[in-house]
């Protein structure tokens, strides 16, 4: 299961109503998309979305894309279903909507674990993910965060969220900001990936640039995004620049060469560095690596 | 299985197709407009015909408006129709739609 490693800057919502959306999502390059069952889709088209949902899965090739599935809430007659169609259909992992405990994520991984073994699927092989959308939910961020193994991510909400919190939107975010601390530490503390919520001032490219560079600094691996046009501007920030990279690999380089004649603190680019510089040197690699932006051999 | 009332899925949008099914005394009959007639008519109703028989579809009416949908799109939308004409809602076979 690649749970962790792998690069997940942007996912995309795509309403798996509109057969138009899903046939070619891939084109734009987000890292991920999310075949969407829940809020996007109407509610007397639900059992149209699953059948496309299912039929996109298994004929459609997203070219390396990652494809996720939101289901429809576990107190809906819907998710179960959802489910069936997503595993059979082959996707590489479930969004959980309106997640508020350890316990619900444990539900939808026995469901999904029943249906690998009804369609023939590695049992383990589908990963979840965990959307955060209430106050109880950042309340037990850390419990749900390692709830389960297949549990790849948590991922804030923020439109349920900021509604139940009696909150208003802002263009600052301050609102978020008690969300996004607590969610980024129990993402660490748990050792699964952070997600931002969706920026939905689509035309607004100034203030989603601003956003994305705001909840990389805080620690998230990614946001969820609604448009298109916001793809590149997010991977452009997520990348890591030709200067840190250059810098993380003589970091590395140089604690390997002189790993082994003691040396505990070095200066590198004109920097005092020691040991806890590598694992944030490594990451900058890692991160070059998987954005293609990296050739050597030191990540 | 033979069907007893009328279902329509899918839209006249782009890269979309819209299925009517109704009920039929005696087998299946099915009626394409397709604005890729002339390119994919025959590979459309082929794939119709094939999952008329997939599905265990005996006496109906089918006819699809067509506006350059895939083929996943295609059937997602015939199976919808069925479905819903059937009045299922869920349980379906996944492994072989």
């Amino acid at each position: 299961m690649t749970v962790t490693d792998r690069i997940r800057r942007t996912m995309i919502f795509l309403n798996t109503q509109r057969a138009a959306l899903v046939k070619d999502a891939f084109i734009y390059r987000p890292d991920c998309v999310i075949l969407d069952l829940e809020d996007a889709v109407a509610a007397n088209e639900k059992d149209a979305a699953r059948f496309q949902l299912y039929q996109t899965l298994k004929h459609v090739d997203y070219r390396g894309v990652e494809r996720w599935v939101r289901i429809n809430g576990l107190d809906t007659d819907l998710f179960e279903e959802d489910i069936k169609a997503a595993v059979a259909g082959g996707t590489e992992g479930i969004r959980l909507p309106k997640t508020e405990t350890a316990s619900d994520v444990q539900l939808v991984e026995e469901k999904v674990a029943a249906a690998e073994k009804q369609f023939g699927r590695p049992v383990g092989s589908t990963m979840l993910m965990a959307a955060l959308e209430s106050p109880l939910a950042i309340i037990n961020a850390f419990e749900i965060a390692k709830s389960s193994p297949r549990l790849m991510g948590i991922a804030l909400s923020a439109g349920d969220y900021v509604r139940t919190l009696h909150a208003k939107r802002t263009v600052a975010g301050i609102e978020l900001f008690g969300a996004r601390s607590q969610m980024i530490i129990a993402a660490r503390a748990a050792g699964v990936m952070a997600f931002d919520t969706v920026y939905t001032d689509i035309d607004n490219m100034a203030g989603f640039k601003e956003e994305v560079e705001l909840i990389k600094n805080m620690g998230f691996d990614g946001k969820s995004l609604i448009s298109p046009k916001q793809i590149k501007v997010a991977h452009e920030i997520f990348n890591p620049s030709a200067k840190e990279i250059t810098h993380a690999a003589h970091v590395i380089q140089a604690v390997r060469d002189n790993g082994d004649k003691g040396v505990g603190v070095l200066t590198v680019d004109g920097k005092m560095v020691d040991i806890a510089w590598v694992e944030g040197a490594q990451r900058t690699l890692d991160l070059a690596k998987a954005a293609g932006l990296y050739k050597g051999d030191l990540a | 299985m033979a069907i007893t009332t009328s279902a329509l899925a899918g839209t006249l949008e782009s890269s979309d197709a819209q299925v009517l099914i109704e009920p039929r005394a005696q087998g299946v009959q099915i009626n394409l407009e397709s604005s890729v007639y002339a390119q994919y008519g025959a590979h459309i109703e082929q794939l119709a015909h094939e999952l008329v028989e997939t599905l265990g579809i005996t006496n109906a009416t089918i006819s699809i408006t067509d506006k350059g949908a895939l083929d996943c799109t295609l059937k997602a939308r015939i199976e919808a129709a069925y479905y819903r004409a059937l009045g299922k809602q869920q349980d379906f076979d996944w492994e072989v739609l």
